[in-house]
C-alpha cells in the first residue's frame, strides 16, 4: 500500500515539477519583452470575481501578442493567486516585482486584499491599478502616488442613484441594507452621499441576506410614508424586499444597487421584480445603448472576443475591470514607445496619469487628483419590465 | 525534540539553522525576507499550537482568533489612541492571554470532538466581532495606517530590519516552549496528553495546566498577531477567519505535532509548497491538498520526524553489523 502511495507521489511531482522547469527555461530565452503582472483572487472567496478577469488578462495579452505586440515586442502577463488572502497576496507581489522584474501590478480582486498591498506597491515605487470597488484604495491621492483603480466607486453608484431620485422631484427616502460586506459598504455610501445631494434619509433599516422574510422592517418604513424606498444587497435578500413589499402594498418606487445585476434576481423575486429600478455598469446592457453612447463599440466588440472563447453570456463586469486596467497599462507603455522614451515602471506611472480611454467600465479621464477618472455616466439606469431589463434612461 | 537532533546533533542543528537564517535577507531580495518573515511570524503561532495540541493533546480550530484579538489590540491601541507599539503590543499579549486564560475553564469542560466544535465556534465568533464592530475595528473596509515599531529613531521600516526581528521573537519563543516542555509542566502535559485520569490520580491539576498552556499559546498568537500588523501596517478580518486556523493546525501536524523545532519546519512547508505550487495555476489547491494528504499517510508524526526515521533507517543499513 505505501508502495503504490509512495510511487503516486513520485508521479505527481513528476508531473508537476516538467512544465515548471518548461517554464523556467522560456524565461531565459525571451528577454525581449514587456513584463506585466496580475494578482488575482482564483481561488477563495473572491474566485468568481477573479477567474473572468485572468480569462480577459489571457484573451488581451494573446491578441496583442498576435498583432505584433507592442513595437515588435511581446507583451507577457505573470498571473498569481492570492487565495483572497492578504498575506498571499503581499507574498505574490513582492514576488512579481523581485523576482519577475514587472513593470506594473494589476489587482488585487477584492478590496480588502487590494488595501494591504498599498505598502508594498509604494515602497517597491511601481504601478498598481486595482481591480476592486473600495474608494479608499486611491484616497487621499496625495498618499496613493502609485496607485490607480478601474471599478467605479460605490458613492457613485449611490450618486447616480440621488441624480435619478432628483430628477423625479423625490427627496424623502427609506434605505434597507443588507448586514454582509456588500450591504455595509453600500450603507455608508448611502449615508455619506446625502450631503452632496437634496435627499433626506427618513427611515434606515437592515436585513440578513439569508432571512426569508422582511415584513418586520417593510412594516417600519412603510410607517415614515417615505417617497421612494433603496435597498441594498445582492440578488437573495433583495428579491425577498421585492416580494414582501408587494405583499404589504407599498406601491412607492423601488431602487437597488448593482448587486441585482443577473437573471437570478427576476427568477427569484418573479413578478414583483418588475418596476424595480437600478443603476449598472454599461457592459450587460450594451445592446440597448443609443447608438451614440461612446462605449457602445467597445463593450460590443469586449462581449463578443470574450463570449467566442468563454461561452455565450460570460462576459461579466468583473472581467472588463481586468480589459481596462490592461488597456490602461499597455497604452502606457506604447506611448512611452512612441516618445522614445524608455519604458519605466516611473515612466508608465506618469502615463497612467494622463491617460484617456474609452474603457469597459467607464470613460476614464485620469488626473493627478483623480486616480480613478470615471463620473456618474459610467453607469446607466435600467428597469425590470416583464421580467427584462429596459434601459429608465 | 526527533532523536536525530539530539545533544551535538542538537546544537549543530540549530546552529545552521541560525546561520541560513541570517544570510537570506543578506541576498537583498526582498521576495524572499519576505516569505521567511512570513513563515517566522506563522511559525511562532505553530509552536503554541503544539505545545497545546501535541503537547498536552487538545484540540484548537480557532488559534486564528486569538492571532487576530493580538492584531487588532496592537493596531487599535497605537494607532487609534496613539500608545506606543511596543506598550501596544505587550497590551495585546496580556489582553489576549487573560481571554484565553478566562475562556479555558467553561472550554476545558469539553473533551475530543465537542472540544473542537467549541474552539471553531470561539474562533467563528470572534471573527464576526472583528468584522461587525466596525466603529473599532474599521469592519469589512479594514483598519489602515498602522504604525510600525521602532527603537530609538530606528524603524522596523524595511523588509530586512522587521525580517531579524521577527526571526529574533521566534527564536526567543522556541527556546521558552523548548524550556517549558523539559520542565515539571511538560511533565505534566505529557501526562495529561496519555491519560487524563491517570494524571489527576498523580496529583496534577489538569483544568489549570491546560488552561495555562492555552494562556501561553494565546499570548503566542497574539505576538505574531501584533508583529504581522506592524509588518502590513493594514488589517481586515478575512486573514483571521477559520480557513487560517485551519492552515495553522496542518503547519502543526505537517510539522509533527510534539516537537518545538518542527512548528518552523511545518509552517515554512505549507508556505514554501504555496509559493511553489503558484506556477500551477490553478490545480494548485488540489495539489496541496494531494501532498497533505501524502505525508499524513507516509509520515502521520509529521515530515520532521519521518525523515528522522528514514536517515536513521539508511545509517543502519550502511553501518555494517
Amino acid at each position: 500500500m505505501k508502495k503504490v502511495v509512495f510511487i503516486a507521489l513520485a508521479l505527481i511531482l513528476v508531473i508537476g515539477i516538467t512544465p515548471l522547469m518548461a517554464c523556467g527555461g522560456e524565461e531565459g530565452e525571451t528577454t525581449e519583452e514587456y513584463i506585466i503582472g496580475a494578482v488575482l483572487a482564483l481561488s477563495g472567496h473572491g474566485s468568481s470575481l477573479g477567474e473572468p478577469e485572468k480569462q480577459t488578462l489571457e484573451m488581451l495579452e494573446d491578441e496583442l501578442n498576435a498583432a505584433g505586440g507592442i513595437d515588435g515586442k511581446n507583451i507577457k502577463v505573470i498571473i498569481y493567486d492570492t487565495e483572497t488572502d492578504s498575506t498571499t497576496a503581499i507574498i505574490a507581489t513582492k514576488r512579481l516585482i523581485e523576482q519577475d522584474n514587472v513593470l506594473a501590478v494589476m489587482g488585487a480582486t477584492t478590496s480588502g486584499v487590494s488595501m494591504a498591498m498599498l505598502d508594498t506597491i509604494t515602497d517597491a515605487q511601481v504601478p498598481l491599478v486595482s481591480l476592486a470597488a473600495s474608494d479608499e484604495i486611491i484616497q487621499p491621492v496625495e498618499q496613493r502616488y502609485w496607485i490607480f483603480k478601474t471599478p467605479q466607486t460605490n458613492s457613485q453608484v449611490v450618486g447616480r442613484l440621488y441624480q435619478y431620485l432628483e430628477s423625479q422631484d423625490i427627496d424623502e427616502v427609506a434605505i434597507i441594507s443588507a448586514t454582509d460586506g456588500f450591504g455595509v459598504l453600500g450603507h455608508g455610501a448611502l449615508v455619506g452621499e446625502t450631503e452632496n445631494w437634496d435627499i433626506t434619509i427618513v427611515a434606515d433599516e437592515t436585513f440578513d441576506p439569508d432571512d426569508t422574510d422582511m415584513t418586520t422592517q417593510l412594516t417600519v418604513i412603510k410607517g415614515y410614508t417615505p417617497e421612494a424606498v433603496i435597498c441594498w444587497g445582492t440578488d437573495k435578500g433583495s428579491s425577498v424586499v421585492a416580494k414582501n413589499m408587494q405583499t404589504l402594498q407599498m406601491d412607492m418606487p423601488l431602487l437597488m444597487s448593482h448587486g441585482i445585476a443577473s437573471m437570478d434576481f427576476i427568477d427569484a423575486a418573479g413578478d414583483a421584480a418588475n418596476g424595480v429600478i437600478f443603476p449598472v455598469g454599461k457592459l450587460p446592457v450594451a445592446e440597448l445603448l443609443p447608438d451614440t453612447d461612446p462605449q457602445k463599440d467597445v463593450l460590443l466588440e469586449y462581449k463578443a472576443d470574450f463570449e467566442e472563447l468563454y461561452g455565450e453570456g460570460s462576459a461579466d463586469t468583473f472581467g472588463g475591470h481586468a480589459w481596462d486596467a490592461f488597456k490602461l497599462v499597455t497604452n502606457a507603455i506604447q506611448d512611452l514607445v512612441d516618445e522614445g522614451a524608455d519604458v519605466t515602471s516611473a515612466g508608465i506611472r506618469d502615463k497612467l496619469e494622463t491617460a484617456q480611454l474609452t474603457g469597459i467600465s467607464g470613460v476614464f479621464h485620469m488626473s493627478a487628483t483623480d486616480h480613478l477618472g470615471l463620473g456618474p455616466d459610467a453607469l446607466t439606469l435600467v428597469e425590470i419590465v416583464d421580467g427584462e431589463w429596459t434601459s429608465a434612461e | 525534540m526527533p532523536h536525530f537532533i539530539r545533544g551535538r546533533g542538537k546544537m549543530l542543528a540549530i546552529a545552521t539553522l541560525v546561520v541560513l537564517l541570517s544570510i537570506v535577507p543578506l541576498l537583498g531580495n526582498n521576495y524572499y525576507t519576505s516569505v521567511l518573515l512570513i513563515i517566522g511570524i506563522h511559525a511562532i503561532v505553530t509552536v503554541g499550537l503544539c505545545l497545546l495540541m501535541g503537547y498536552t493533546g487538545q484540540v484548537s480550530l480557532g488559534h486564528a482568533a486569538f492571532y487576530g484579538i493580538g492584531a487588532y489590540i496592537a493596531a487599535i491601541l497605537s494607532k487609534t489612541y496613539h500608545v506606543d507599539p511596543w506598550l501596544a503590543m505587550v497590551v495585546a499579549i496580556i489582553a489576549t492571554a487573560a481571554f484565553a486564560f478566562a475562556i479555558g475553564f467553561p472550554v476545558f469542560r469539553l473533551r475530543g470532538n465537542y472540544l473542537a466544535m467549541a474552539t471553531l465556534g470561539l474562533g467563528i465568533i470572534i471573527w464576526i466581532l472583528f468584522r461587525e464592530l466596525d466603529w473599532i475595528t474599521g469592519g469589512q473596509s479594514g483598519f489602515l495606517d498602522i504604525p510600525t515599531l521602532s527603537i530609538g529613531g530606528f524603524a522596523f521600516d524595511s523588509d530586512f530590519r522587521f525580517y531579524y526581528l521577527v526571526w529574533g521573537f521566534c527564536l526567543a519563543v522556541m527556546f521558552i516552549s523548548q524550556n517549558i516542555v523539559g520542565s515539571r509542566m511538560g511533565r505534566a502535559m505529557r501526562a495529561i496528553r496519555d491519560s487524563e485520569s491517570a494524571s489527576q490520580s498523580l496529583g496534577i491539576n489538569a483544568t489549570l495546566v491546560k488552561v495555562k498552556i492555552l494562556a501561553l499559546s494565546a499570548a503566542y498568537a497574539a505576538l505574531a498577531g501584533s508583529l504581522y500588523a506592524y509588518y502590513v501596517g493594514f488589517i481586515d478580518p478575512p486573514p483571521f477567519g477559520f480557513l487560517f486556523s485551519i492552515r495553522l493546525v496542518v503547519m502543526a501536524v505537517v510539522g509533527g505535532l510534539a516537537s518545538i523545532w518542527g512548528a518552523i519546519f511545518g509552517a515554512a512547508s505549507v508556505r514554501l509548497l504555496t509559493e511553489f505550487l503558484h506556477p500551477f495555476g490553478d490545480i494548485d489547491v488540489v495539489l496541496f491538498g494531494l501532498i497533505i494528504v501524502v505525508v499524513m499517510i507516509l509520515s502521520p508524526q509529521g515530515v520532521i520526524r519521518g525523515l528522522g526515521d528514514l536517515w536513521r533507517r539508511i545509517s543502519r543499513r550502511l553501518t555494517p553489523s
